[in-house]
């Protein structure tokens, strides 16, 4: 459905994105995931035709979202960051003017406007002047609008900034349900985001897409092993020792903890379950086995992994950790 | 059609908030005072007078209007939403000079008031009327498409209101540089003049060099606003 091949932007000398390709099928949402300043929205705004590439091509539905533009316009649905809004109209009249200037037909127009205005929850403020509206409600106007001509594709730029847990989780519902009938991208900084809603995720970083798969795939990928923690009462260096002599264990960190116990970390091969190894190696030892447990990387560790570079880590990694606290 | 949303929507937001009403309040003031002042010492039934009055109010008042057309849509990023819907710039440009353009018509349509007051004690000049109201439609449309063109220059409407009002001024003084130069330049400058043209067709002779000049003066503006928009996006 959105094919992109290759895009590059330069604002002058500055480069923003360069050769981002990646394909989009039909009914997929699609997680477009970055740091701020990435490029997300500077590719986003390339295929919904508001500004050109300065090199590559990028089709929706089949039309160069350059050459053949009005023909690949009519086929989106755009949340643009930021949201911009008329904020001196009414809710009604904003959409109405929206599903106007999108070719919709006069006499399906009151419709699409009832529809899209349910789908995004803003029914209760249709008679609302927009500049009244708090920040979440205006969010949800942007997505009403982007739904009013009930296009194929949707593409939202930060969909769920500035909404509150409880709505962000309402959005990605929505977002979720839009999914099969419409085309989605989606982008955002939030990593939670991706995994709640995407069937694959687009990883970008200065410009350039560093990963494309599913969520749960980059992780598996990434980390090329298990990992597994325990909890044990015993002298953590023999435990260690122990432990390495099983099967299909690759390597075994000790962290000493304050009341005698060690915390071991143990990385085996991907595929082998060697838990009930372990926990039978550590009772044989005559120590107590206070914990055992699957420790996945998360997608916080991935991003970050593919994401940074040496001295931009902790200052990211800080931001990131504040990010996901918020949601 | 979605030129005509355009224009509508504009309007629409024209009449949300007070300028409007401030614009066209204080043009009726204007234009009325100067309208009885002149009755009332003249003691002629002529509507002249109050054509030149209105030249000046309008050119004067012009820029606080056009201002917000295209830098507004700019600053607050809806152009984004115009821009990525499947119309044409074409279209926004159109759309929003028609708004511009249907405003300065609106205020004119009130005037109307003074010449059938004359038309009733007196007995003004039918061709000076009509060629009035004819050519403070053309001038209008003149000076929306240049305060059009230069809201799409700029973010910022005070820079969008200066610079506009700096080229409807150059344009009204122009021809004051004529005599200077004299032959071929002198005849363009004075050709180039705002006033002139309408000076014409207020006293009933509606010349074709005239209406020209106002439909080719709206014509360029509106096409470099087209540019100006269409560049924008390579920005």
């Amino acid at each position: 459905m959105i094919e992109v091949e290759n895009l590059s932007k330069r604002y002058g000398e500055k480069v923003a994105i360069s050769g981002v390709t990646f394909d989009v099928q039909a009914g997929e949402i699609l997680g477009f995931l970055g740091p701020n300043g990435a490029g997300k929205s500077t590719t986003m705004r390339i295929i919904s035709g508001y500004m050109p590439a300065s090199d590559g091509t990028a089709r929706v539905a089949g039309y160069d979202v350059f050459t053949q533009s009005l023909e690949a316009r009519r086929r989106i649905g755009y949340l643009p960051e930021n949201v911009p809004l008329y904020t001196e109209m009414k809710v009604r009249d904003y959409l109405g003017f929206m599903a106007e200037i999108h070719g919709v037909p006069r006499r399906v127009r009151k419709e699409r406007v009832d529809v899209s205005m349910e789908q995004a929850r803003v029914t209760d403020r249709a008679d609302w002047i927009i500049g009244k509206l708090s920040k979440g409600y205006r969010q949800r106007v942007g997505l009403a609008q982007a739904l009013v001509h009930n296009p194929p594709v949707l593409i939202l730029d930060e969909p769920t900034v500035g909404l509150d847990p409880r709505q962000i989780i309402e959005t990605r519902n929505l977002i979720k349900s839009l999914g099969g009938e419409h085309t989605v991208i989606l982008s955002t900084h939030i990593l939670p985001e991706v995994s709640a809603t995407c069937s694959r995720v687009v990883i970008i970083a200065n410009g350039r897409v560093v990963a494309e798969d599913t969520p749960e795939n980059l992780t598996r990928r990434l980390r090329g092993s298990e990992r597994i923690e325990l909890e044990v009462g015993g002298p953590g260096k023999q435990v260690a020792a122990r432990l390495r002599a099983i099967k299909n264990v690759q390597e075994v960190h000790v962290e000493p903890t304050a009341d005698g116990r060690a915390r071991l970390f143990v990385d085996c091969a991907v595929g082998a379950d060697v838990r009930a190894d372990l926990a039978a190696a550590v009772v044989n030892g005559g120590w107590g086995l206070y914990q055992l447990r699957n420790v996945g990387m998360s997608l916080e560790e991935v991003f970050l992994q593919l994401t940074t570079q040496d001295e931009a880590a902790p200052a990211e990694a800080a931001e990131l950790e504040m990010e996901a606290v918020g949601t | 059609m979605a030129t005509f949303a355009i224009a509508r929507r504009e309007l629409g937001s024209y009449f949300r908030s007070p300028l409007a009403y401030v614009i066209t309040a204080a043009f009726l003031v204007i234009a009325g005072y100067f309208f009885s002042v002149n009755v009332i010492f003249s003691r002629q039934a002529t509507v002249q007078p109050l054509f030149q009055t209105m030249y000046t109010i309008l050119l004067l008042l012009a820029p606080a209007l056009t201002m917000r057309l295209l830098a507004e849509e700019q600053k607050s990023g809806t152009i984004e939403l115009l821009l990525t819907a499947p119309i044409r710039e074409v279209e926004v440009v159109v759309g929003k000079f028609l708004a511009g353009f249907i405003f300065f018509g609106v205020m004119l349509v009130l005037t109307l008031c003074y010449p059938l007051l004359l038309s009733i004690w007196g007995n003004p000049d039918r061709g000076g009327v009509i060629g009035g109201y004819l050519g403070a439609l053309l001038f209008c449309g003149a000076i929306v498409s240049v305060g059009l063109f230069t809201s799409a220059l700029t973010q910022n409407q005070i820079v969008a209101a200066v610079l506009s009002f700096a080229i409807l001024l150059i344009l009204w003084v122009v021809d004051g540089l004529s005599s200077v130069f004299g032959g071929t330049l002198g005849d363009f400058l004075s050709y180039l003049a705002l006033y002139p043209h309408f000076n014409d067709m207020t006293r009933g002779a509606i010349g074709t060099k005239d209406v020209v000049y106002y439909v080719s003066l709206i014509l360029v503006a509106l096409f470099l606003t087209w540019r100006t928009l269409e560049a924008r996006r390579w920005r």
